[in-house]
């Protein structure tokens, strides 16, 4: 029987979403925090751990004025966070601290104090894979696509349905970027950006932040909202080089950090309400719902395709809108965390049902990491 | 299709050197482990199977296959046009990323598993790239 130890007690994301052009990115971090220090209601003085990623933690404590027990800067990209409350719970379980504050910002769209991407010359993805025109994540993060089509099966109508049935989802929540209704054949038709990627494949481009903090489960009742606990976890690495990808159609540290959280919360796939997979384009719901083992290899289209991820399906899948929707300022994970959270707390825009426990799966960088989180309503599965 | 001197160089390292070499002599150069026989790429002096450091240069064969790709809309200096970036199989088990040259860019020209043959190209700072086109093109 798997008992949680520590929990989510305060979450919130930066004030705004969407377009924040007079905020920098430390800001957007500090906000963020701000909202989460207050939803649990804490005092700046009572957190006693940073994590984040994106910005040193260093840098946020002192501009948050907390003199901290614990520090993680674990930056593996858009799942860090996943990594971070992992971290988190060991350092909680293990007395290194009491009270954790993870924050993410990034000024992803307006680009204000924010630090450059890259790869330099010397480094092995910069001699064997930069001189042939990668430009980021819509050409590499995409680069697999067309082999797991053809291996597996799966059309490119299967996979325009997952923009269209996160964009359903979307049109449930007021804060989503895009909540207009759209089609299989409108993505198909859409921009091209990569092939076989459209636009509306790809995710948004916006501002934003988020902010969780933890305590010992034994703590989470002493706090004015509904605890959320952290009932199991994984987390792995495969390549930050998309070409060394030891198959491309399927993720090595998606299959390793899924199983192990589920191992960890002593769940099975039936177990689980909710869904969220980070969605930086339209594949990686594919990718995530096979190497999770939610499906067998190659159904993933087919399920998505028939609405059994959509509103009202038996397997609801990133409710929020996710990063094709919902918002994406670069590093996703944070916002795919608080959706859960929201699932599990009942306070959801697109509410599921009694959800006893949520999956939040997370990527960094190219297919280069994996976080899993398992979130519950109760202290342990019984 | 691609302006050669304006493609992100490389800059090698000392561990790389010896691709470069390969590279400027039109040789595609891996990587063999001595004790377990793996062939590997990128370069490192060590294998990334069984951690020996008892490894040798082999040339490939530099035959291969299209195993994926995507095809850029968005401008890039060093090209002309939507191009491929393509992931490429070699014959002795490694992949790599590249272009395939001599061939349309398009889904109806790039055929997945179609087989390639590397070829060399020069850039900027005596730099030679490995690049990869339909087996049996001119």
């Amino acid at each position: 029987m798997a008992r949680a130890k520590v929990a989510i007690v305060g979450a919130a994301e930066t004030t705004e979403l969407g377009k924040i052009p007079g905020m920098s990115q430390i800001q957007l971090h500090a906000d963020a925090a701000l909202n989460a220090i207050e939803d649990a209601g804490l005092k700046l003085t009572d957190i006693d751990g940073v994590a984040t990623a994106g910005e040193s933690p260093t840098a946020i404590a002192h501009y948050l004025g907390i003199a901290p027990n614990w520090v993680d800067g674990t930056a593996v990209g858009g799942c860090s966070f996943m990594l971070h409350v992992r971290h988190a719970m060991a350092a909680i379980e293990s007395g290194l601290c009491q009270t954790v504050l993870i924050t993410h910002g990034e000024s992803g769209r307006s680009q204000v104090g924010r630090a450059g991407w890259g790869s330099a010359p010397a480094s092995l993805a910069g001699q064997f894979e930069a001189p042939y025109g990668g430009m980021g994540p819509t050409t590499t993060f995409t680069l697999p696509v067309l082999r797991f089509l053809k291996d597996t099966g799966t059309t490119q109508e299967q996979l325009a349905s997952v923009a269209v049935s996160q964009r359903q989802w979307a049109t449930l929540n007021p804060r989503a970027t895009l909540q207009t209704p759209t089609t299989v054949d409108e993505v198909l038709a859409d921009r091209m950006i990569a092939y076989p990627f459209t636009k509306s494949m790809c995710c948004l481009v916006t501002d934003g932040g988020g902010a969780l903090i933890l305590v010992a489960a034994e703590r989470a009742k002493d706090f004015p909202q509904k605890p959320v606990y952290l009932l199991g976890s994984g987390e792995s690495t495969e390549t930050p080089m998309i070409s060394q990808m030891i198959d491309l159609t399927s993720s090595r540290a998606f299959k390793m950090a899924g199983a192990r959280a589920f191992l960890t919360a002593g769940i099975e796939h039936k177990d689980v309400d909710h869904l969220m997979i980070y969605d930086a384009f339209a594949h990686l719901p594919l990718y995530g719902l096979e190497d999770l083992g939610f499906c067998q290899r190659g159904e993933a289209g087919a399920l998505i395709e028939s609405g059994a991820t959509a509103p009202g399906g038996s397997l609801p899948l990133n409710t929020n809108g996710g990063g094709l929707s919902y918002m994406h300022s670069g590093m996703y994970g944070m916002y795919a965390l608080q959706e859960s959270v929201r699932q599990v707390r009942g306070t959801a825009a697109a509410q599921i049902d009694d959800v006893e426990i949520s999956v939040c799966h997370g990527v960094g960088g190219m297919f280069a990491a994996s976080g899993t989180i398992v979130m519950s309503a109760s202290p342990a599965r019984v | 299709m691609i302006d050669f001197s304006l493609v992100t160089v490389p800059q090698p390292t000392p561990e790389t050197a010896h691709f470069y070499e390969g590279t400027a002599a039109g040789e595609l150069r891996l990587q063999q482990c001595n004790q377990c026989q793996t062939v590997y790429f990128p370069p490192r002096p060590f294998c990334p199977n069984c951690g020996s450091r008892s490894v040798s240069v082999i040339v490939a064969s530099g035959q291969g296959r299209l195993l994926s790709y995507v095809i850029n809309h968005r401008p890039h200096p060093a090209f002309e046009g939507p191009y491929a970036i393509a992931i490429v199989g070699l014959e002795e088990g490694v992949t790599m990323m590249s272009n395939i040259l001599q061939v349309d860019q398009t889904p109806e020209a790039l055929i997945l598993d179609m087989p390639l043959q590397v070829v060399f190209r020069a850039c900027r700072d005596g730099i030679v790239l490995p690049y990869f086109q339909p087996l049996g093109a001119e």
